[in-house]
C-alpha cells in the first residue's frame, strides 16, 4: 500500500484512521524533501551594513523588502504517541506559501526503538528529537546532542577546552523577577563562544494532566501553560476541542476572542519595549511603557474579570455574555493609549544611546533562523514572513486583511522594530473589531461531546508566535492524546545563536528581546 | 530634550493612591462572599463545576488556597449563594484562615513586635519562581512599576537572597525547583519571611496531584503569608504585605 501525506486545515478535524502511515524511510524522505532549504535565490540577502535609524512610524528602506517565504515547508511539530503495537511518530509540516499543513506518521520498530536522526540534515528537528528520546526512549541515531530537555540533574554541559577559556554558570534562580532556567556560557575573554540553555525547572506535566482532567480543569490547565499567553493557549485549546466536536463558533464570539488576543499582544509587546528600555537604562520609556502595558491588562480585566483574560474563553465560544455596552468607551480610551504609546516609542527609537545598544546586538541571520525553525516576532525580525494569521488563518482572521510585519538584520533592534510594527497593526485590528456591529456575544454552552476517533490540529498566532495544540480522541470519544508546542520551544535555540560573539553583558538585553517562555517550553 | 520634557508632561503623574480611591471594576473576581443559608439541601451543582476541588457543601465552604477564581461556581449556583466581590483584600497568615464560610472578610494580623521593628519600614525580598506559569511573577513585577510602586512603602526586590529579608515564592514548586528553593531559603539570613503568592504556591492549584510538583510552598519551606489568586491582583499582594507590616489597619 502506498500512502501519501495527508493535507490538513488549521482547526479542522480528520478521522484518526485517515492519518497516513508511511514506511519509515519514505517518511524521513518526505520530511527532508519538504523542508529542504530553499535555493539561495529564495533567501533575501541581508543589506550591507548601513547606518540605520528607526523613526517609529516607518522602517528605514534597508530594513524593508519583500518577505521571503521560500518554496519549501517547515517543521511545525514532531512527536510520538504510543499505540497497541509500540510507537508511531508523527510529523506535522507547514507549507506557508501554499497555506497548507501536511501530516504523516511512521511506525517505529519495537527493537531497537531507533531511527536515523533528522537533525544532521534538518536542524529544526533538533529539540523535537531530544524530546522524543527523553519522553519515550526513542533513539534518533546520529543526533549530535541528545540531551534531555527537562531533566536537570547529572547532565554534562557542552564545554570548550583550551587555555584562558572560562565558563560562567547562571541560574536557576536569577537576580530579577523572572522564571528559572540555567545558562552556561563558554567564554574567551569577553567573548561568548557558546551559550547552552538548560530548562526544565518549570516542568509541571501539563500534557499528561490535560488528558486526565475534567473539562473545566482542562481549560484552567491550558490557560496556565504560560501565564502571559492565557488567550493564545486558551484559544488554541478551545479550537482543538471545537474541531474534535465538529462545532462551529459564532462570528460574534470569534470577534471577542480576536479582540482579546490582540489586547494580549499589545500588553506584551508594549511591556517588552519597556523591558528593553530598562535593560539599556533608558528610564523614561521604561516607566511609561511599564504603565501603558497595564492599561491593556485593565481592558482585559473588564472583558474577563481577570487581568490576563482568564475565564473568558470556553470551548464552543465564550464564558460570559457581552453587550455592546462595555465596548462603547473603548474607542476613545484606546485612542488616548495609542497616542501615548506612539510618543513613547518615538522617544525610544529616536534616542541615539538606545539605538547604539540595540543595533547589531545579537544578530541572527535569515539562514540560521530558517534552519532552526524560528517562529513569531523572532523569525519576522530575521526577514522570515511566518505568521499563522497570514498563512493559516482561523476564525475571524480569515476575514480581516492581514500582512505579516517584518524587519531585517535579526538583531535586538529588528526584534524591537517588529514589536513596534505589530503594536500599530494590533491597534488597527482592534479598531476594526470594535467598529463591528456584531461584537455583542452570548454566553455559549460548553461542548457536551466529542467525535470518536478524531484528530485535530489547532494553530494560533499568539504574541510570541505559533501556538499549537494537537489532540486525538479514542473510539469512546474520550480525549486520548494531547500535544502542545509553545512558540518558545522553537525559539530558545535562536537566543543561543544570537549570543555567539556577544559579551555576557549583552545577555539580558538579548534575552529580553526574545522574551521566551520557560513555563511554555517546560510544560 | 524638548521631546523628553513634552512626553513627561503628557504622561503626567501615574502612581495610584493606596488604598486606591476608585474601587476595582465590578467585573473583577475578588474575595468571594458565601451565603450558606441559601443552599438547597443535597444540591451540589457548584461542586461539580469547581476545577480545583476548592468547594465543600453542607456546610458551604470555599478554600481560597485552592480557588483559581474562575467563577464557575458562582454561575452554577441556582440560589446565588456564592458571589465574587471586587474586594482585593484576601491574604492570610494561616492557611486555615483562607477557608471562606460566610460573607465576613478575614484580615491579616501584623507580625510580632521585634519583627516589625526589623521589617516594618524596609522589606527586601528575593523572588523565586518555582514551577509557576509566570502569571504571578508578572504581577509581582508589576508592583515595581510606577502605578503600584511598592518601593514607596520600603518594599523592594533584591538580586541575592543574602541581601534579602525574605522570599516571595510563586508556583506549585516543581520537583526540579525543590532543591533550588530550599537552598535559596537557607541563603536568606534569619529571621526571614516567606510569602507564598497564588493558588499554585498555596496548594498546588490546578497542578495539585501531579507527581512532578510538590503541591505548594508550605511542604518545602515554612510560610508566613499566603496570598490567594490566579494570579492575585497586584493590590492583593500589596495589601497582604502591608497588613503583615502593620502599615494598614
Amino acid at each position: 500500500m502506498s500512502a501519501s501525506p495527508l493535507t490538513l486545515q488549521n482547526g479542522a478535524a480528520v478521522s484518526w484512521d485517515s492519518l497516513p502511515c508511511l514506511e519509515l524511510d519514505r517518511w524521513r524522505t518526505w520530511i527532508l524533501e519538504t523542508c529542504a532549504p530553499p535555493a539561495s535565490s529564495d533567501i533575501a540577502p541581508d543589506a550591507a551594513p548601513v547606518k540605520r535609524t528607526a523613526a517609529p512610524d516607518t522602517l528605514p528602506p534597508n530594513r524593508r523588502g519583500a518577505p521571503s517565504l521560500g518554496r519549501g515547508g517547515r517543521m511545525v511539530a514532531l512527536w510520538a504517541w504510543p499505540d497497541s503495537e509500540g510507537f508511531r511518530m508523527y510529523a506535522l509540516l507547514a507549507i506557508d506559501s501554499r497555506q497548507t499543513l501536511q501530516i504523516a506518521c511512521a511506525r517505529l520498530p519495537s527493537q531497537p526503538r531507533a531511527y536515523p536522526s533528522l537533525t544532521p540534515q534538518l536542524p529544526e528537528a533538533h529539540y523535537f528529537e531530544r524530546e522524543l528520546h527523553e519522553l519515550h526512549g526513542i533513539r534518533p541515531e546520529g543526533h549530535p546532542w541528545l540531551k534531555p530537555l527537562r531533566q536537570i540533574e547529572g547532565i554534562p554541559f557542552f564545554q570548550i577546552e583550551g587555555e584562558s577559556i572560562h565558563e560562567v554558570a547562571v541560574g536557576p534562580v536569577h537576580a530579577g523577577v523572572i522564571e528559572p532556567g540555567h545558562f552556561r556560557f563558554q567564554c574567551h575573554g569577553e567573548r561568548v563562544h557558546h551559550l547552552e540553555i538548560q530548562l526544565g525547572y518549570q516542568h509541571r506535566g501539563v500534557e499528561s494532566q490535560i488528558v486526565a482532567a475534567s473539562p473545566g480543569r482542562q481549560m484552567i490547565l491550558a490557560e496556565s501553560i504560560a501565564g502571559d499567553t492565557v488567550i493564545g493557549h486558551g484559544w488554541a485549546y478551545s479550537r482543538v476541542l471545537e474541531g474534535l466536536a465538529g462545532r462551529d463558533v459564532s462570528p460574534q464570539s470569534e470577534r471577542v476572542r480576536a479582540l482579546a488576543l490582540e489586547l494580549e499582544r499589545l500588553a506584551n509587546h508594549v511591556g517588552d519595549l519597556g523591558a528593553l528600555a530598562t535593560d539599556v537604562g533608558y528610564l523614561p520609556a521604561s516607566a511609561y511603557f511599564g504603565r501603558l502595558r497595564g492599561e491593556f491588562l485593565n481592558l482585559l480585566l473588564e472583558l474577563s474579570g481577570n487581568r490576563y483574560g482568564r475565564g473568558l474563553l470556553v470551548p464552543g465560544g465564550l464564558n460570559r455574555p457581552f453587550g455592546m455596552a462595555p465596548f462603547e468607551s473603548w474607542q476613545n480610551r484606546l485612542a488616548v493609549i495609542h497616542r501615548q504609546v506612539e510618543s513613547t516609542a518615538d522617544l525610544l527609537f529616536s534616542s541615539s544611546s538606545v539605538m547604539t545598544r540595540f543595533e547589531y546586538c545579537g544578530p541572527v541571520s535569515s539562514e540560521a533562523a530558517r534552519a532552526l525553525g524560528l517562529v513569531g516576532p523572532a523569525a519576522r525580525a530575521c526577514h522570515l514572513a511566518r505568521d499563522v494569521r497570514a498563512h493559516h488563518p482561523w476564525g475571524i482572521y480569515r476575514a480581516l486583511p492581514f500582512t505579516p510585519q517584518i524587519s531585517r538584520g535579526g538583531d535586538v533592534l529588528a526584534r524591537a522594530q517588529v514589536r513596534w510594527l505589530e503594536i500599530q497593526q494590533s491597534f488597527n485590528l482592534v479598531a476594526q473589531l470594535l467598529e463591528s456591529p456584531e461584537l455583542a456575544a452570548v454566553r455559549t454552552d460548553p461542548l457536551k461531546w466529542l467525535q470518536p476517533s478524531a484528530f485535530c490540529v489547532s494553530m494560533v498566532e499568539s504574541w510570541r508566535g505559533e501556538t499549537i495544540h494537537i489532540a486525538a480522541t479514542d473510539e469512546q470519544a474520550n480525549l486520548r492524546h494531547f500535544k502542545i508546542v509553545d512558540p518558545s520551544f522553537h525559539n530558545w535555540m535562536g537566543l543561543t545563536m544570537a549570543l555567539r560573539g556577544c559579551q555576557i553583558s549583552d545577555f539580558p538585553l538579548n534575552n529580553k528581546s526574545f522574551n521566551l517562555s520557560y513555563a511554555g517550553h517546560d510544560l | 530634550m524638548w521631546k523628553l520634557l513634552k512626553n513627561r508632561i503628557e504622561q503626567g503623574y501615574r502612581t495610584q493612591d493606596f488604598p486606591p480611591v476608585q474601587p476595582l471594576p465590578k467585573e473583577y473576581r475578588g474575595r468571594p462572599k458565601l451565603y450558606p443559608g441559601r443552599c438547597l439541601p443535597s444540591c451540589d451543582q457548584c461542586i461539580s463545576k469547581c476545577p480545583t476541588e476548592a468547594l465543600k457543601t453542607a456546610p458551604l465552604e470555599l478554600d481560597l488556597a485552592k480557588c483559581v477564581f474562575c467563577g464557575a461556581c458562582e454561575e452554577a449556583c441556582p440560589q446565588h449563594a456564592i458571589e465574587f466581590t471586587s474586594d482585593y483584600s484576601m491574604a492570610a497568615r494561616r492557611i486555615e484562615d483562607l477557608r471562606v464560610i460566610d460573607d465576613t472578610p478575614h484580615r491579616v494580623d501584623a507580625l510580632r513586635k521585634e519583627l516589625l521593628r526589623l521589617f516594618g519600614r524596609s522589606l527586601k525580598l528575593r523572588e523565586v519562581s518555582a514551577g509557576s506559569c509566570n502569571g504571578c511573577d508578572l504581577e509581582i513585577q508589576a508592583l515595581g512599576n510606577i502605578v503600584f510602586d511598592w518601593s514607596r512603602f520600603g518594599i523592594q526586590i533584591v538580586a541575592s537572597p543574602r541581601h534579602a529579608d525574605g522570599l516571595i515564592v510563586t508556583g506549585p514548586v516543581s520537583r526540579n525547583m525543590e532543591l533550588a528553593l530550599r537552598k535559596t531559603y537557607e541563603a536568606v539570613p534569619d529571621p526571614r519571611l516567606v510569602i507564598a503568592v497564588g493558588a499554585c504556591a498555596l496548594s498546588g492549584g490546578v497542578f495539585a496531584g501531579s507527581p512532578t510538583v510538590c503541591g505548594g510552598v508550605a511542604p518545602v519551606i515554612p510560610v508566613d503569608l499566603y496570598i490567594p489568586g490566579c494570579p492575585p491582583h497586584p493590590l492583593t499582594i500589596l495589601d497582604g504585605i502591608l497588613r503583615l507590616l502593620n502599615r494598614l489597619k
